[in-house]
């Protein structure tokens, strides 16, 4: 199972190789290095939010309301800058943190305490997070030239080549990677979405995991709230508006399974940049949305019905050893 | 529809001696790989009466119910209704010859009305082919009202409690005009007064003239409800006859004289210093003061029947579900468990039942399974080491003799019998003082079983104490240093030595309290 988890992965990379290689073909400047790294910045957003909803999808749980937190995160900050244009960028990247794992906490807590079910919750706190933007901002746009150029420069400065935002795409990768890997609470993932009943027995407290999945989940929303504002200088209701989709479909394609307990940071990367590329690239030569929304969506399907063909191959395989024993 | 007077007159038990059977099974056998469920047996019910099939666990009772219900085809024999040779292949065409069942655990769907339930596949149509939805409450009124229930048809089921809900689940088996109605341990998860009306149930459906087939462990009820009987053992049929032709005593060695198929591990038990007291231990509904004790090298079994309250008592005494009374002294301490962690950390761990739903997780590798509950001592500093998980699995699989390509292989991927050792291998690899395994070799293959059976008495051997909870008589014969027996929620009966006989055993937990002549 492990082996093929990593092959699904080599798989999806070889298909985001062949995508690259077919634009190439017809626009050869998508492949210079620095378009490159221009689609990997426009994708740390999805990335970083596919981290996020990975550790929830592999709790058996989802997190609709992760673009919801973003865009009133992104506010919330925007605003502070505003009235207190002399905050310094850390303290902007705490408060986007806080609030954005605090509003996880709520989800995490509906889903623990009260048992309801994780779409529903998150379903209402994404309305609920997009109502309050609106009672906080009036439904006024805060624009480029009300924020302090340290606050929109932030995610744009460039270190060693890259845009910060690249940077803390990457760095958060490799920090799930070990977190996911090789941490207890990252195994406590896997377990509660592998066999909950199981899980139980071991001392592992479902509730307890599920409900840090969504911290982490709205920690990582939060911190691409300010990102996402700045980077892009304004601020408004809307910002970000059925990105949730986007995040989950990254996962997916990316092999992890929405029954929970399988999954990989790799995978999930894969499927953000398989989605980054597909939006970046095909505007670039031509093609119109509607191809780019297709194919994004042939992309989920051929990714699920991919993961259900192997669970049943793996069924076969159990008969047939089962045969052999007897 | 409803027998009048006269008829329940006509159709009493004591006058219908002598008549022909209305279903008649004859060398029935049915295999599946690796097993022979059953072996050319015969069944015989007879309208308006009560047969009871009695059997142990493993006996082929519920494959017999899935033949007549058309779930199973029989690889060879004949079933005749009324003389006539019939088959079902399908569950319809079961239901289409009247026959139904009445499960023991009721397969209704919680969200429809009581109506729509007792109707659902065959409900009453309009002319335009549509539900009539009139009809069908009317229908399931009277349905109900014959069974003297007293429950509103358009009540949404999940509202009412498991008594109703049986009530339901009769009249959807009466609503298809069943002349056979086979009732699985109707009473196994009923209360004391709801058992009474089971039972005025079947006397109304044996004066309907039904050929009632009763499955049953109780033999309580087999004697007050049964005309005839009927006992399998191993997938043969040991004996039938007349109710009132036999004492219980008979029946008891009908359904435990079995061959020893299975040889079990000799043991020389060598008792140590007493590990575990539980004193009192009681749930508001499911068991009541509980106590044993328990001595380090022991292999304690616990019996019961299927709803004695075995696993929910262990449960308790893991701290996944809390106790209203009673503690738990380990060695020289009181031991407060509140939850699964800190039954670990007093060293009682638990092997569940269920494998698949309890035991092993997919998708994690085997090794990661070894090591879920000893994280702790595998990690430093908060970060996994996957070589120390490596090591500790290594250990404790090949101690089990697991049979794997690899250690970072999926558990999915393994037999039945690897799961189960791989799933002993997480809990032994704990270290823990206590070890309770709950029907340890239920479902797994007889080369498996033997292993399991071989490595407890390697356990106890070296000084661990163990509860093992199962329901076949000769698993628990055979490990057992001492038993104990549930029953109904509280434990009635202690033997060991030469009191550990399969008689006592079935006795206590059928709750016979006196001998019949």
């Amino acid at each position: 199972m492990r082996t093929l988890v990593k092959s699904r992965e080599a798989i999806l990379a070889a298909a985001i190789l062949v995508l690259v290689a077919a634009i190439a073909t017809r626009f050869p400047g998508f492949v210079a290095p620095a378009n490159l790294a221009n689609v990997f910045n426009d994708t740390a957003p999805l990335i970083l939010l596919a981290l996020g909803q990975m550790a929830v999808i592999l709790t058996r749980c989802i997190d609709l309301s992760v673009a919801a937190n973003l865009a009133l995160t992104g506010m919330v900050v925007a605003l502070l800058n505003t009235m207190f244009p002399a905050l310094p960028i850390p303290v902007i990247l705490l408060v986007a943190v806080t609030l954005g794992a605090f509003m996880g906490l709520v989800n995490g807590l509906l889903v623990w305490k009260l048992d309801i079910p994780p779409i529903v919750v998150t379903l209402g706190t994404m309305t609920i997070y997009r109502g309050i933007i609106f009672l906080i901002s009036d439904g006024a746009w805060i624009n480029a030239h009300e924020m302090s150029d340290a606050f929109k420069a932030f995610p744009r400065a460039v270190v060693l080549g890259l845009p910060v935002l690249s940077w803390i795409a990457l760095l958060m990768v490799a920090a799930f990677a070990v977190l996911i890997t090789r941490t207890p609470l990252g195994r406590a993932f896997y377990a509660v979405g592998g066999n909950p009943h199981a899980a139980v027995y071991t001392g592992i407290d479902v509730g307890l995991t599920q409900c840090a999945a969504y911290v982490l989940s709205g920690a990582l929303a939060g911190l691409t709230g300010y990102l996402w504002v700045a980077r892009y200088a304004v601020a408004y209701v809307d910002i970000a508006g059925g990105f949730e989709l986007e995040v989950v479909a990254a996962c997916v394609i990316g092999g992890i399974s929405i029954a929970g307990g399988i999954g990989t940071v790799g995978g999930a990367l894969l499927g953000a940049l398989f989605l980054g590329i597909v939006k970046n690239a095909l505007p670039v030569v031509n093609i119109s949305p509607f191809w780019q929304l297709a194919i994004s969506g042939s992309a989920i399907i051929v990714a699920v019905a991919f993961n259900a063909t192997s669970n049943r191959t793996k069924g076969r395989v159990i008969l047939k050893k089962a045969e052999h024993a007897a | 529809m409803l027998a009048t007077e006269q008829d329940i007159e006509g159709l009493h038990p004591h006058s219908a001696d002598g008549t022909t059977p209305l279903l008649s099974l004859t060398g029935i056998s049915k295999s599946f790989p690796g097993v022979k469920a059953l072996s050319n047996v015969a069944l015989d019910l007879y309208p308006g009466e009560v047969t009871a099939l009695v059997g142990e666990n493993g006996a082929g009772k519920s494959t017999i119910v899935k033949i007549l219900t058309g779930i199973y085809q029989p690889d060879e024999g004949d079933i005749q209704i009324g003389g006539q040779k019939v088959t079902f292949p399908t569950a319809q065409d079961a239901g289409a010859a009247g026959v139904t069942a009445i499960h023991q655990e009721t397969v209704l769907f919680d969200d429809l009305t009581v109506a729509e339930n007792i109707f659902i596949g065959h409900a009453p149509k309009t002319r335009f082919g549509l539900i009539d939805r009139k009809e069908m409450v009317k229908k399931a009124e009277a349905l109900l009202e014959r069974i003297d229930a007293r429950i509103d048809p358009g009540a949404t089921l999940k509202d009412l409690g498991i008594a109703n809900k049986h009530l339901v689940a009769i009249a959807r088996a009466l609503s298809i005009d069943a002349s056979i109605v086979i009732m699985d341990e109707p009473t196994a998860s009923l209360s004391h007064k709801e058992i009474e009306e089971t039972y005025e149930l079947v006397e109304r459906l044996k004066a309907e003239g039904k050929a009632i087939l009763f499955i049953s462990h109780k033999f309580d009820e087999i004697f007050r409800i049964a005309d005839r009987y009927t006992v399998f053992r191993d997938g043969e049929k040991i004996g039938a006859g007349r109710i009132a032709e036999v004492t219980e005593k008979d029946l008891v060695k009908m359904m435990v004289g079995r061959s020893v198929d299975h040889v079990f591990p000799k043991r020389e038990p060598n008792l140590g210093g007493e590990v575990m007291k539980v004193a009192g231990y009681s749930h508001p509904t499911e068991f009541e003061d509980i106590g044993f004790t328990l001595r380090a090298g022991e292999i304690l079994g616990l019996y019961g029947l299927v709803g004695a309250g075995r696993s929910e008592f262990m449960q308790a005494l893991i701290g996944i579900t809390k106790p209203s009374k009673g503690a738990i002294r380990i060695d020289d301490h009181v031991a407060v468990i509140r939850d699964p962690n800190e039954a670990i950390r007093h060293g009682i761990v638990y092997v569940p039942e269920d494998r698949g739903i309890q035991g092993a997780i997919k998708g994690l590798p085997i090794f990661q399974n070894v090591s879920l509950p000893s994280l702790k001592e595998t990690s430093r500093r908060g970060f996994l080491r996957l070589a120390e998980e490596f090591k500790l699995a290594r250990e404790y699989t090949e101690r089990l003799d697991l049979r794997a390509a690899a250690l970072d292989q999926d558990i999915g991927d393994l037999s039945g019998g690897n799961q189960q050792k791989v799933v002993i291998a997480k809990w032994l690899a704990t270290k823990p003082r206590v070890i309770i395994l709950d029907e340890p070799t239920k479902g797994i293959d007889i080369g498996s079983k033997a292993a399991v059976h071989e490595f407890m008495a390697e356990l106890a051997a070296q000084g661990l104490a163990i509860i093992m909870v199962s329901s076949e008589i000769p698993e628990i014969l055979g490990m057992s240093d001492r038993v104990i027996v549930m029953r109904e929620g509280r434990i009635v009966a202690e033997y060991e030595g030469n009191e550990l006989t399969p008689e006592h055993l079935v006795r206590a937990a059928a709750g016979i309290t006196e001998v019949r002549s």
